[in-house]
């Protein structure tokens, strides 16, 4: 007798053979290494791409149904839904890192390179004998006006707009989450049906805005440090909305097939903590890359 | 479907039964048993070390006399720098996390560890992100030569190989983030009852706050490489001054991951030391809480201190000087831990066993390193060392004498715990004496050569510096040698050997040792109940 | 039997380590002292901090020896219990903490006395390519590159069959070499034109970054005539080992005569009216250099 049918509440759940990770590892593989082999300008490279694509898409779509069938069969104790509450948090916390790096370039390139280039304190020889002449404000792509003249995107438009729609999202998930734990199944999926809209909708613009900047603007990625940091930043947010928003489409559907219960929906909560993990991070944006 | 998915799932639970591990090798490709994912990581880094330990050979065989005899410049650079990767991320990180799989659910009294099929993933990604890194080196352009520490602009004058290079790295942080997750969830979630933080062992410990580390840090590294990428492939100018950006901001970002990377690689070292040094001196450890204090404080100073590897890139006057005191600061919560464990001897009654005398010599060599790094805080000297032989025996010492020391006693304490048999203690003995010999004669004379002028990563050297290259290099090939007997020794004791007791050695305490020898495929399925007789080395004897 | 054992091998590996410094001096295989102010602070630094390090080694590793001879199952020792001992801590707490204490107020000087680079009489900025040294004397017009001697880059090549031994000055010598006065505060502002490199001669007391893009400043004020030599200290590709810095400090009557006869010199006062376009020029030079950079870094 296994007790695959008399899963014991008490026990923490193991499960057994993983087939999945071997699967995402080669997804992850040839997806990377397709990409390098693109930008070394081999033309398989985005054929690799796409088979790396399917083979993570195949990896998710299993991985994470077979989660979500233990979950819905009960094979979930308390104690493991705390281990993916922590892991969720700690990877949360990862991202926060890794948009440090980015902020911290973006800081550190405002506050010290751009004035040391400009003259001021500790680089007045720097400018003095390499860059004379150089006006060191900010927004700038540097001495050698590197990518050509650019404006900027101004803050109090698109970027205000995205802004509240991002706050209105948080607001919206927050309401879903209300009525999740009041166990109505219909306003649940209305909320989050509300939220994906409105994430999608920030992508959409923020497309847009791209789009704008690079054709009317002249701001592009290759507009020295300012283009580097507005886009790095703002573009690995926009992929950061988006990944968001599809977990949460995928919520949504969860959401009205019933897999979550007012007592037993971690899978909501963690997307939901990602998405106002994001919706800080664009605060943290619109105050230092777009206002400041 | 949804018949489909019962299925599945009674299938997966098929196995779920209490005989052992399956047969065949799928079981090491799907499992998700911690002891099973232990030996994975713990044998791919033995490979590693071999392979990073080939590339230290050509090296120090290129150094051996001056002149170029064996390699060209290019691929002397592309040697080093892979020997580092190699080391740092497919020996070194690979063998604490493979030990933290085996012994902290052991440890702690849990099943497993917390999550069971990410820890599956993390692993496997360390094989194929290897073969992409070490791939580059067949590549025409050859592999990365810019050092592993990638500063731009010259790591930006890689050929074909620096987008391989760029998202391999990728893929280690990816596998190390997870399995630190899996760590920190693990034991902050999975404890058995009564198993109190302060009651943990300090291996756990230090595996608990490395875990913060790395999460916090190899994300850092993930936004540093892909601004590399983004400078080389897409116009950006993060690196490049004309276009406002500077090449030391790279090196900021880089070193703020850098240095707390180098407590990752020591830290749970020190936990294992706390380990051993008790059992074989029969004597709980001096001064528990005060270990773990000393941990987390390393750990958060070394956030602070980063800009220390870069004293010459020409700082204001103020950095070099915060950074200076901040990183003599680290010295004292360090020195506290070595008093600690000499103090854990004082009036023990010790025997000295192979792990023993690998700790005892970790104690005194890491030491060594201890004091080098307090050297090289002191700004106006390192303006002499830095970036000279000097500086790659510090680290050598912390790292190889200090890390890779650790976990052989690591290795050495809980083999037979791992595989139910003694390893033969007299060839551990020999591996003993033979390596830290040889270690010495490899590191101790690279002191002088920085002292003297040998700058560091260069290929051929000025006559002066001959005869103590060369006695570095005997000295390496000695060192080199010894470690075949280590995979010897492992080897020859997964065969079988000497039965091994469940509680291996006399002075051994904790809950690993209440288990059989070797170690059954599952362990505490049902939670244990703690009581002091069971609990690690801690304060709590009295 | 097997104690006498111990007691000589713990006894050997104190006297080994104390060896292994003195020896150190003995074969001068340490730090140089230098020609400078700065070199003999750096020095004296090294040397204080390293007794340092050797009297707290001794102390610990000597605690750690008695307690490994006399602490021993072997002995017949019973382990005692005690697991703390309250005044021990906070002396090994603070006792260091003064200590290095201590050891931050030379340090300091010593760095504020680097960072001292006012009031130089001359300035020179040097430049570093892949892979050589670009000289040049502002404000005199005289500028040179500076390469590895030709014996030795026949030398250095793979399986080139010459004994490097029979080189003279192997891989420490340049075709030619920077020549400066002695007692005369000269600021050092170094750059790049590629990669970073670092400048350093270890007789002057430190070494410095040549970061593209940026001006790093230091100086230096040689008090002995003589040649001194070093070698690039960063990474900077393939030729990395094979970039050497020669420096002759020459006195200062010396010097003078050596720089009006080197090709390109212009008394002062014609170059008043040069500064002008040598300023454009290199505004120029620097426009094109940003240019070319992403270029360079994908044709290679
Ligand atoms: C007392 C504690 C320590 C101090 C004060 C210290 C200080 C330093 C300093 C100032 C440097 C830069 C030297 C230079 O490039 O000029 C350095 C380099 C280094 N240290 Fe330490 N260190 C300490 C402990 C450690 C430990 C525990 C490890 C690792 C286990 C470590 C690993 C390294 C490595 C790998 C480098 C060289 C990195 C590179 O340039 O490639 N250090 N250390
Ligand atoms: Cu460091
Ligand atoms: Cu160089």
């Amino acid at each position: 007798m296994t007790h695959a049918d008399t899963h014991n509440p008490d026990r923490y759940f193991i499960p057994h053979n993983a087939p999945w990770p071997i699967v995402g590892s080669i997804g992850m593989t040839a997806l990377l290494a397709g990409a390098a082999m693109a930008m070394n300008g081999s033309a398989s490279g985005k054929v690799t791409m796409l088979t790396g694509v399917a083979f993570i898409i195949v990896m998710l779509f299993g991985w994470f149904g077979q989660v979500v069938r233990e979950s819905v069969g009960g094979y979930y104790n308390s104690q493991v839904d705390t281990s993916f509450r922590m892991g969720m948090l700690w990877f949360i916390f990862s991202e926060v890192m890794f948009f440090g790096a980015f902020f911290g370039a973006l800081f550190y390139a405002r506050v010290f390179v751009v004035p040391w280039l400009g003259g001021e304190g500790h680089g007045v020889m720097t400018n003095a004998l390499l860059w004379q002449g150089f006006d060191p404000v900010w927004p700038t792509n540097g001495p050698a006006a590197i990518g050509g003249n650019f404006d900027t995107v101004p803050a109090f438009g698109v970027p205000l707009v995205n802004t509240l729609i991002l706050l209105t999202s948080g607001l919206t998930v927050t309401m879903a989450h209300w009525a999740l734990k009041n166990a109505q199944r219909r306003a649940l999926v209305l909320w989050l049906a509300a939220t994906v809209t409105l994430g999608f909708l920030f992508v959409y613009l923020q497309a847009e805005e791209y789009i704008h900047a690079y054709q009317e603007l002249g701001l592009t990625l290759g507009s020295g440090i300012y283009g580097s940091t507005f886009f790095m930043l703002t573009g690995f947010h926009g992929m950061h909305v988006t990944l968001g928003a599809i977990m949460l489409t995928v919520i949504m559907f969860r959401a009205a097939k019933g897999h979550f219960t007012d007592a037993n929906h971690f899978g909501f909560e963690g997307v939901a903590w990602y998405w106002h993990f994001v919706d800080v991070v664009w605060l943290g944006l619109f105050v230092f890359v777009y206002v400041v | 479907m949804s018949t489909h998915s019962t299925a599945t799932i009674a299938q997966d639970h098929v196995h779920d039964d209490h005989h052992g591990a399956p047969k065949g090798l799928l079981r090491w490709v799907f499992t998700t048993n911690h002891k099973d994912i232990g030996t994975l990581y713990l044998v791919f880094s033995l490979l590693m070390f071999l392979v990073g330990g080939g590339m230290a050979m050509i090296i120090r065989a290129e150094l051996f006399q001056p002149g170029l005899q064996l390699v060209n410049p290019e691929f002397f650079n592309q040697m080093t720098t892979m020997h580092a990767l190699v080391m740092i991320f497919g020996a070194v990180m690979p063998a604490f996390v493979g030990l933290a799989n085996w012994m902290i659910p052991m440890m702690i009294g849990a099943p497993d560890m917390a999550l069971p099929r990410m820890n599956n993933w993390s692993f496997w990604i360390l094989p194929f992100a290897f073969t992409m890194l070490l791939s580059t080196l067949f590549m025409p352009s050859g592999g990365p030569a810019s050092g592993w520490t990638l500063y731009p602009p010259l790591s930006l004058q890689t050929g074909n190989s620096f987008a391989f290079v760029i998202f391999a790295i990728h893929m280690l942080g990816i596998s190390s983030i997870m399995g630190a997750i899996n760590v920190i969830a693990t034991i902050l979630n999975m404890r058995a009852p009564g198993m109190t933080l302060l009651r943990m062992p300090v291996f756990v410990w230090t595996w608990l706050i490395t875990a913060f580390l790395l999460i916090a840090v190899m994300p850092v590294l993930a936004g540093a490489v892909t601004m590399l990428l983004t400078d080389r492939f897409f116009d950006t100018s993060f690196f490049n001054a004309a276009g406002g950006g500077d090449p030391v901001m790279f090196q900021h970002i880089f070193w703020f991951f850098g240095h707390p990377e180098v407590y990752i690689m020591i830290l749970p070292a020190f936990g294992i030391i706390s380990e051993v040094i008790p059992t074989f001196a029969r004597k709980p450890l001096f001064g528990y809480t005060a270990m773990v204090y000393a941990t987390a404080s390393i750990a958060l100073l070394s956030f602070i201190v980063w800009a220390h590897h870069m004293f010459t890139v020409g700082m204001p006057l103020g950095a070099e000087l915060f950074f200076m005191y901040a990183t003599m600061v680290i010295a004292v919560p360090t020195g506290v831990k070595i008093f600690n464990w000499v103090s854990t001897m004082w009036r023990g009654s010790m025997t000295f066993e192979t792990p023993m005398l690998f700790a005892l010599a970790f104690v005194i060599l890491f030491t060594i390193g201890g004091f080098s790094g307090l050297m090289l805080a002191v700004v106006p000297a390192d303006f002499q060392y830095h970036d000279t032989y000097f500086v790659v025996a510090h680290f050598h010492y912390v790292l190889v004498t200090g890390a890779v020391f650790g976990i052989m006693a690591a290795v050495y304490y809980w083999l037979p715990k791992w595989t139910g048999n003694m390893y033969n203690e007299r060839l551990g003995k020999i591996h003993f004496w033979w390596s830290v010999i040889s270690v010495n004669v490899l590191f101790f004379p690279q002191h002088y050569l920085g002292l003297a002028g040998m700058p560091r990563r260069i290929p051929d050297y000025a006559v002066q510096f001959a005869d103590y290259n060369m006695i570095s290099s005997v000295g390496g090939f000695a060192f080199g040698l010894a470690q075949l007997l280590f995979a010897f020794i492992v080897w020859q004791c997964a065969r079988g050997g000497v039965k091994a007791t469940a509680q291996v050695w006399e002075g051994a305490r904790g809950l690993e040792w209440t288990l059989p020898s070797p170690a059954p495929y599952h362990t505490f399925e049902e939670p244990p109940t703690i009581d002091d007789s069971m609990v690690a080395h801690g304060d709590t004897a009295h | 039997m097997k104690n006498q054992n111990i007691v000589i091998v713990s006894i050997a590996v104190l006297a080994g380590m104390l060896l292994a410094v003195w020896g150190m001096f003995a074969v001068g295989a340490n730090m140089p002292r230098g020609v400078t102010e700065f070199s003999h602070t750096a020095y004296d630094l090294h040397m204080l901090i390293l007794w340092i390090c050797v009297v707290i080694g001794v102390l610990v590793f000597g605690a750690m020896f008695v307690s490994i001879i006399m602490h021993r199952k072997s002995n017949g020792v019973e382990a005692a219990r005690f697991t703390h001992n309250t005044k021990a801590e906070i002396a090994w707490t603070t006792i260091p903490i003064l200590i290095l204490v201590m050891m931050t107020v030379p340090a300091t000087r010593g760095l504020i006395l680097m960072e001292t680079s006012e009031g130089a009489a001359m300035d020179i900025q040097i430049t570093g390519y892949q892979w050589k040294w670009k000289y040049e004397y502002l404000d005199t017009g005289v500028s040179f590159i500076s390469s590895l001697a030709r014996d030795s880059n026949v030398a250095r090549q793979l399986n080139s069959g010459i004994d490097p031994n029979t080189v003279d000055n192997y891989l420490l010598e340049v075709d030619h070499p920077l020549v400066v006065p002695t007692n005369t505060k000269i600021r050092l502002l170094m750059t790049s034109g590629d990669v970073i490199h670092s400048w350093w001669v270890p007789e002057l007391g430190w070494k410095r970054d040549a970061i593209p893009g940026m001006i790093n400043t230091a100086w230096t004020e040689i008090s002995e005539p003589g040649t001194y030599r070093g070698q690039c200290a960063e990474l900077c590709g393939k030729d990395h080992g094979f970039m050497p810095v020669v420096v002759i400090a020459k006195p200062k009557a010396e010097f003078e005569q050596w720089l009006a006869q080197q090709p390109g010199y212009q008394a002062a006062e014609d170059l008043a009216s040069m500064a002008a376009n040598t300023i454009a020029d290199k505004q120029a030079t620097a426009d094109k250099q940003a240019d070319d950079q992403p270029e360079v870094a994908l044709v290679n």
